[in-house]
């Protein structure tokens, strides 16, 4: 997890306006905040998480990324980062679509349902997996439309989605992702990162 | 209201041009202040009041002995922590607790009463800007204030945009709604009907109109709870008897109460007092003097906001507040929301709610270190 929020630090330059949907208790803010200066701002759904995140000093507004990102005008921010959080949207691609309307670069990161420890856990135990990223039981999963390096790859070229750079990410490693190592990428990556922009 | 000795007041010289078109002058405004002003002064908070609120946020307020309207969020080691902050407050104009209002005399000394003039929430923020002044205040830290408190907020950093590092509107609107404007009439209708009003023209408190205020009261006290938190008070419980008495007495406590609390108000407030305040609430619409733009009335602003709202206020719904967070948004302000989770309706930003109170605290705490 820090490892992922190293490499999203390392895609913002200093001192930009960043929109973080769905901030949690705004470790990933407080970090960028810390290290880079930035102006930051987060959207989050849980009043307990959004009391967390004040208590941090963070700019926090309460709110539901599937209808509050409304507000906010045309490429208002510099970046807006989704991390770990698109496959619990009812509807993620109206949701990337606003991340791209909202900031002129978005940062996305999704869990790799490809990865092969998932794969294997539904190959030899026949059950839904469980692994570090994805903790939940299939009945408390907060997560709704589980995707691969590779579906989310093919998907944002489908829309014509800049991607600007995409990394995978394993434990402390983070390699480029192409479009000739992704077969490879998909399958030893857990996270996959990626720098959008429409 | 005659424990005068007991009130701050400062006499603003300056004239005040009014938005009804007359000019005040040498005019009393009725201040408190706790804690102390450091010597940077960049501490200072201004907390405005609400409806029927008054200068005496905290500790015992000396007129009614009882605890100040904001005691669960301003004291020492409280939210708005007075050993650490300035906080002053002031009485609006059109009040009852010092400051220029309709019981007061006009320059042939006969008492205003409605020829008082009517005032809006830009005359009651315009006059108060010259607490600034009197205590040297460049930049005030904060400005805070629930309800119509949350009004004044909002139209103080509209008017002096660079004059306030954070704001803090809490459970309020931008445009009072006709739902609001209708509770207020039919408050002020019953003061009006009551035959003890004579146009204004009461003089003592023997005479006053105070049946009209205890309903007006009453009516307005149910708006500021919510529907759960009366039935879990009180359900149908019966005031001191074990069953229905068949008459027009107080039989359920809810009519107690309510009674109770409209008895005490009239001790504590003007009637006159009370249709100038509402009206000034009525006329509050910040928007419309921008076109309906509410965005541009903050376009000049680098101030902090934080906006709360609570979930059982149905008076100021948090609809209503976020119509603000948005307005903020769409200019790239520095805006932060959250809604807090109460069953107390809109009164709980005066009541004790943990999780209001730590925001409160949070957000003025840490906004204060990065000072």
């Amino acid at each position: 997890m820090k490892n992922e929020f190293q490499v999203i630090a390392d895609l913002i330059e200093k001192d930009k306006k960043v929109l973080d949907v769905g901030c949690a208790d705004g470790t990933l803010m407080k970090f960028l905040k810390d290290n880079k200066n930035m102006n930051i701002r987060g959207l989050e759904i849980s009043k307990e998480k959004v009391q967390e995140c004040i208590a941090k000093g963070l700019t926090v507004i309460e709110g539901n990324a599937e209808k509050d990102l409304k507000q906010f005008p045309d490429k208002s921010f510099d970046y807006v980062v989704l991390s770990q959080t698109l496959q619990a949207f009812l509807n993620p691609e109206l949701v990337l679509d606003e991340l791209l309307r909202v900031g002129k670069k978005a940062i996305v990161t999704i869990p790799n349902f490809g990865y092969w420890k998932v794969r294997f856990h539904l190959l030899l135990k026949g059950t839904m997996p469980v692994t570090k990223t994805l903790p939940d039981e299939w009945y408390n999963t907060p997560n709704l439309h589980m995707c691969t390096i590779k579906d989310f790859f093919h998907f944002v070229k489908s829309k014509d989605i800049k991607i600007f750079k995409s990394l995978a990410l394993n434990n402390l490693n983070s390699s480029i992702i192409n479009e000739s190592n992704l077969g490879v990428k998909n399958l030893f990556a857990d996270l996959g990162i990626f720098l959008i922009e429409k | 209201m005659n424990t005068e000795r007991n009130i701050k007041k400062l006499i603003v010289k300056k004239p005040l041009k009014l938005d009804c078109g007359k000019t005040i002058k040498d005019f009393p405004i009725a201040y408190e202040t706790y804690g102390s002003l450091n010597s940077k002064k960049d501490n200072a908070i201004l907390v405005f009041h609400a409806l029927t609120g008054d200068q005496f946020v905290s500790g015992i307020n000396p007129v009614t002995n009882k605890e100040g309207w904001w005691s669960y969020a301003v004291g020492p080691d409280k939210a708005i922590d007075t050993n650490k902050y300035f906080v002053i407050c002031s009485n609006v104009i059109g009040g009852c607790m010092g400051s220029y209002g309709p019981s007061h005399k006009d320059p042939d000394q006969k008492i205003f009463g409605t020829n008082f003039p009517v005032i809006t929430i830009n005359d009651m923020v315009n006059a108060q800007y010259n607490l600034l002044d009197h205590f040297g205040i460049d930049k005030l830290f904060s400005i805070t204030g629930g309800s119509m408190g949350g009004m004044q907020v909002l139209q103080f950093i509209s008017n002096f945009p660079d004059k306030s590092k954070t704001v803090i509107p809490i459970a309020t609107t931008s445009s009072h709604s006709a739902q609001n404007i209708a509770f207020n009439e039919l408050g002020r209708q019953a003061i009006t009907a009551d035959s003890n009003w004579e146009q204004g023209n009461y003089t003592s408190n023997d005479t006053n109109p105070g049946k009209g205020l205890a309903v007006a009261r009453m009516a307005a006290h149910i708006t500021y709870l919510s529907k759960k938190g009366l039935q879990e008070k009180f359900g149908r419980k019966l005031q001191e008897r074990e069953d229905l008495k068949f008459g027009f007495d107080a039989d359920f406590q809810i009519e107690s109460y309510l009674r109770y609390q409209g008895s005490v108000f009239v001790d504590r407030f003007d009637a006159n007092s009370y249709l100038y305040i509402t009206r000034a609430m009525d006329y509050f619409d910040l928007a419309k003097r921008f076109n309906g733009n509410l965005s541009e009335a903050f376009k000049n602003t680098k101030a902090k906001f934080f906006i709360i709202s609570f979930t059982s206020d149905w008076l100021y719904p948090t609809q209503e507040n976020k119509d603000i967070v948005i307005a903020l948004n769409s200019i790239g302000a520095d805006v932060g929301f959250v809604e807090i989770e109460s069953d107390k309706g809109h009164d709980s930003f005066l009541l004790d709610v943990p999780d209001f109170l730590s925001a409160l605290k949070n957000f003025l705490d840490k906004s204060y270190e990065e000072n």
